[in-house]
């Protein structure tokens, strides 16, 4: 058994059944199981507290704003944010990258300054730019993979002049696990004062994250990847950043007073926060980040450094397998992806869930990668606290049961 | 035989391997194009007819067994038969298809005897979600039918 096995009694579904076999949940860079702690809290929540938040006189809108902005602090702390008002609560990291390009790229860019990307972003962290091109005139430039499928960075002194403002890059691909160089993407942007975005969703659950020395200006993520519920997500920025940030949605709860033609705007982080938030959703995600802080950032990630190795290591056993991912283990996530000989990725997913083994299959969201590695769709697994080595084997198990299912064995 | 093993039978490993008319026409003809957008399947076809018959066919895209397999079955069956003869055999294939029992054309005291080959694709009845695969060449087609 591996470090962490402890913890998979928290997560009652995981004892489910799926086809006659127990379930191996592969599938936590989409969503992760909740912990009974989580579920806890936001049933606690409902049937105790619940009462919208902010200006409200009486006992339970008193708790239920304590209970919201209780959320934001256990968040704060858990980034290491020097306040819970540099933590802004959206619908998740897609409306946090949204309001980062909205809300500074509009105000802050125009025809002739440049965007930089990677070739293995999330299309959350590229179609808002797209669009903010479209309306700004901005130019995108996409930064390649070297062989190890790690963001090459031999160029970038060439790359990065004067003209770019901002560079948008994934702290950890949810494709191949491979980590973005946001230390060394960050001092290239300081030397031209542009800003950095990390799209941390895959790193911030992953990975220790303190946002004084990720090197980041604007850092988004979602609960839900992190044992949290789903609905909610943070925009985090720097102080400064966040003042001169327009709010991209307007509403109630955002502002400080409104008038027929104009308004002022609430102080930040609830200038971003338009209409009822998600509160029982913060509830939940601060008993999450609770959780993960229990066990503690470092060894969930050395949990997850060693399944990976095992699976590595494993699924370089079965014949005619290929994985897309950097080798070493040191510089990646737990987000390993694949393709079995000629075996479309659909195809090995509907079979490993008759074994149980719950593997996602697709384009993940990243068709610009799966251009590059110059494939359709690959099937994915994906590790967390809960999985076990006993996991990887029934996941290698099963993909030899669909060699023998394609007459490959 | 297992769930697994009705999915994939030999035929439809057999046609997703070996893709019957795949390629395009130079004579006249309509395109049509189909994508599953969740799953990324594509599925292109060119379809020619002559006095109401289909004349020739070919087909191409990429994705998964079942779409690809039906696609091919699709192109194979459908030529030199009449366009109403065409509809027909979409129309039992996608009822054959649904999910809710007792529609299905097929019989099953004489397999084969209504839909010959594309009888192989019932087994993805027993899942769902790749229904829409192997339904994507019979839109596509669908699709192509009403260009004429």
């Amino acid at each position: 058994m591996t470090g962490l096995a402890h913890v998979r009694s928290d997560f009652p579904l995981l004892e489910r059944e799926i086809n006659g076999h127990r379930l191996v949940y592969l599938d936590s860079a989409a969503t992760t199981q909740k912990p009974a702690q989580v579920i806890d809290a936001i049933d606690d929540y409902y049937r105790r507290i619940n009462a919208n938040v902010h200006r409200g006189a009486y006992t339970l809108a008193v708790e239920a704003t304590d209970a919201y902005e209780g959320g934001r602090a256990k968040v704060a702390d858990f980034i290491g944010a020097a306040s819970p008002n540099e933590v802004v609560f959206t619908r998740g990291t897609t409306t946090a990258l949204n309001f980062i390009a909205y809300g500074w790229g509009l105000s802050h860019l125009s025809e002739g300054d440049k965007v930089v990307l990677t070739i293995m972003e999330h299309h959350s962290n590229v179609v808002p730019w797209q669009l903010i091109a479209r309306h700004t005139g901005c130019e995108l430039v996409y930064l390649s993979l070297d062989d190890d499928y790690e963001v090459d960075v031999a160029d970038l002194d060439r790359i990065i002049d004067d003209r770019v403002k901002v560079i948008a890059v994934s702290g950890m691909s949810n494709v191949t696990g491979a980590m973005g160089p946001v230390q060394v993407l960050s001092a290239a942007a300081r030397r031209v004062g542009a800003i950095v975005v990390v799209d941390g969703a895959q790193l911030v659950p992953h990975s220790p994250t303190d946002v004084a020395d990720l090197g980041a200006d604007f850092l988004a993520f979602s609960a839900h990847k992190m044992l949290g519920p789903t609905g909610i997500g943070v925009l985090w920025g720097r102080p400064d950043l966040l003042e001169e940030m327009e709010p991209t949605e307007g509403g109630g709860e955002m502002i400080s007073d409104v008038q027929l033609y104009e308004s002022r705007w609430a102080p930040v982080p609830h200038k971003f926060e338009a209409g009822t938030p998600p509160i029982a959703q913060a509830v939940g995600f601060g008993a999450a980040v609770d959780y993960l802080a229990k066990i503690g950032m470092h060894e969930v990630q050395d949990h997850e450094r060693a399944i990976t190795e095992y699976a590595l290591a494993e699924l370089a056993t079965v014949p005619d397998l290929t994985v897309y991912g950097p080798r070493d283990v040191s510089r990646r996530g737990g987000a390993v992806s694949f393709q079995l000989a000629d075996i479309h990725a659909h195809d090995i997913a509907t079979i490993l869930d008759q074994y149980g083994v719950a593997v996602r299959a697709g384009h993940h969201c990243a068709k610009p990668l799966m251009r590059h590695l110059n494939v359709p769709a690959t099937a994915r697994a994906s590790f967390y606290i809960y999985n076990t080595n006993e996991d990887v084997d029934a996941l290698v198990a099963a993909l030899h049961e669909s060699r023998k299912v394609f007459g490959l064995a | 035989m297992t769930p697994l093993d009705e999915l994939y039978r030999q035929t439809i490993l057999d046609h997703y391997r070996n893709p019957r008319r795949r390629g395009a026409l130079n004579g006249p003809h309509v395109h049509a194009e189909g994508e599953n957008p969740s799953c990324g399947d594509e599925f292109f076809l060119d379809l020619a007819t002559e006095d109401g018959v289909v004349t020739d066919v070919a087909i191409g895209g990429q994705g998964c067994s079942i779409s690809q397999a039906s696609g091919s079955m699709m192109a194979d069956v459908i030529v030199g038969k009449t366009l109403d003869e065409v509809r027909d055999l979409a129309r039992k294939f996608k009822v054959m298809m649904s999910i809710e029992e007792g529609d299905n054309p097929v019989d099953p005291e004489r397999p084969g005897s209504v839909l010959g080959e594309l009888e192989a694709l019932q087994g993805v009845r027993k899942f769902p979600v790749r229904i829409k695969c192997a339904d994507l060449a019979w839109t596509t087609l669908e699709d192509a039918l009403g260009q004429l």
